[in-house]
């Protein structure tokens, strides 16, 4: 099964999608097609019927979570600095990510093959988190984009039923997401350390009373 | 009457009780614990309760699968904070005189989840616990001790005077809070009537032994 081969088949039968080919470059190469979300129930449909092989059956739908972040890169270029050519290093930033993502795998139990690796990408994680729902298609991943819904907060149009898995009703952050800031459950540690003990740190500041920790620092 | 003349009428087929004793020894003889169980401690109870574990030799062999028929509820396994409202009711409907063992980390306080956002630390914060046993999971003989642990305490019990149990008091609560859940956590977070903050002394903490930073 060649990734290319298969981008290829798509894109001569689901006319004006546009894919991309996510390199995977760990030992496994592993790459991934990223769907565009306007294509996506289409590209779903003729993956399952039209192409060779066929992909039958869904296993497994997960999300990622992408918060904006900026990089920056340095670049040697050359500048007339007085009149003399010389090497100056240049920081160039660019931000990547803020956005949520949406990974299908894919495998094709009549010919043995796969996994394919499908990406959708939300346009942000506030407000555009909208992404089609692929239930539609392969049954199995009813439950699994409602468990993408609960934890990462990705709305699934055209799904039967988006409501929350695992959390209750009422729950209205979701967990999953990198800026989740879960409750202030401190309750008591006799030995904190590291990261309990910025909790516990937090924990006091917040009640605004003067704590022995705090007193004794 | 003490033990030894007791004794010596049961050898020449006298048999002489107190009442209590006659009340504590069928309250512990009986003790039908509640038919549920939340995570992999409670395929432990399962096999405790089989052929091989046996706890039908101790007199709990029937798991009811009504609260209002069962007297001991064995908290087994990780208690969600979804499931810690439902857990609560079930105590709430059982009929008096009940008891609770909490069973394996997870119950007593959270466990390996308990700096997650959906674990409740410990089921100690919303009912009563008798007895604690600890394993990740608890085998069998576990629970097998905590279950005589739990006999013996039944039969210490006073019916009378200030010590007497729960159920005895009318004036304390049977029934208690079922927190509720809500936006970002359950609340209340814990019942403070039975579950306060243990003293710790925190004021060395992330410091090293001379005290400073």
């Amino acid at each position: 099964m060649n990734l290319e081969e298969i981008k290829s088949q798509i894109e001569a039968n689901v006319p004006g999608c546009s894919l991309e080919i996510l390199p995977n470059g760990s030992p496994s190469g592993q790459h991934s097609l990223l769907v565009d979300k306007e294509h996506a129930l289409t590209v779903a449909s003729f993956l399952r019927d039209g192409a060779s092989p066929r992909f039958d059956y869904c296993s497994n739908v997960t999300g990622v979570d992408w918060p904006l972040k900026e990089i920056s890169t340095k670049q040697k270029t050359k500048k007339l600095v007085d009149g003399v050519e010389k090497d100056v290093e240049e920081v160039i930033k660019t931000t990547t990510g803020n956005y949520l993502e949406v990974v299908y795998h894919l495998f094709s139990l009549e010919d043995r093959q796969g996994p394919l690796v499908l990406r959708m990408r939300t346009e942000d994680r506030a407000e555009r988190v909208h992404l089609p729902s692929l239930t539609p298609v392969w049954r199995s991943a009813d439950f699994q984009e409602r468990e993408v819904y609960d934890l990462f907060g990705v709305l699934f149009d055209g799904h039967p039923d988006l409501r929350r898995l695992l959390m209750w009703d009422s729950f209205t952050d979701f967990p999953m997401r990198k800026d989740y800031v879960d409750p202030d459950d401190y309750e008591y540690e006799p030995t904190a350390h590291d990261e309990v003990l910025k909790r516990t740190q937090a924990h006091y500041a917040a009640q605004g009373e003067p704590s022995e920790a705090e007193g004794a620092r | 009457m003490d033990e030894q003349l007791k004794n010596e009428l049961r050898r020449q087929g006298v048999v002489a009780t107190t009442l209590q004793e006659l009340y504590n020894w069928g309250r512990k003889s009986s003790i039908w614990p509640l038919n549920f169980g939340l995570a992999c401690c409670a395929i432990e109870m399962i096999a405790t309760t089989m052929a091989r574990y046996d706890l039908a030799r101790f007199g709990a062999e029937v798991f009811r699968p009504s609260p209002r028929q069962a007297d001991l509820m064995i908290v087994a396994g990780t208690v969600t904070k979804k499931m810690a409202p439902q857990v609560v009711r079930l105590y709430n409907q059982m009929a008096e005189p009940k008891y609770v063992i909490s069973m394996g980390a997870c119950a007593i306080s959270g466990g390996p989840f308990k700096q997650g956002y959906n674990v409740l630390k410990g089921i100690d914060r919303y009912i009563p616990v008798d007895v604690y046993i600890p394993g990740c999971p608890p085998r069998p003989e576990a629970l097998l001790d905590a279950f005589l642990m739990l006999q013996r305490k039944i039969d210490e019990q006073q019916l009378t005077g200030p010590d007497r149990p729960r159920h005895l008091q009318a004036e304390l609560p049977s029934e208690f809070t079922v927190p509720e859940c809500s936006e970002h956590d359950l609340t209340p977070t814990r019942n403070d009537a039975i579950w306060q903050v243990p003293l710790v002394n925190i004021s060395n903490a992330g410091k090293n032994e001379s005290g400073r930073d």
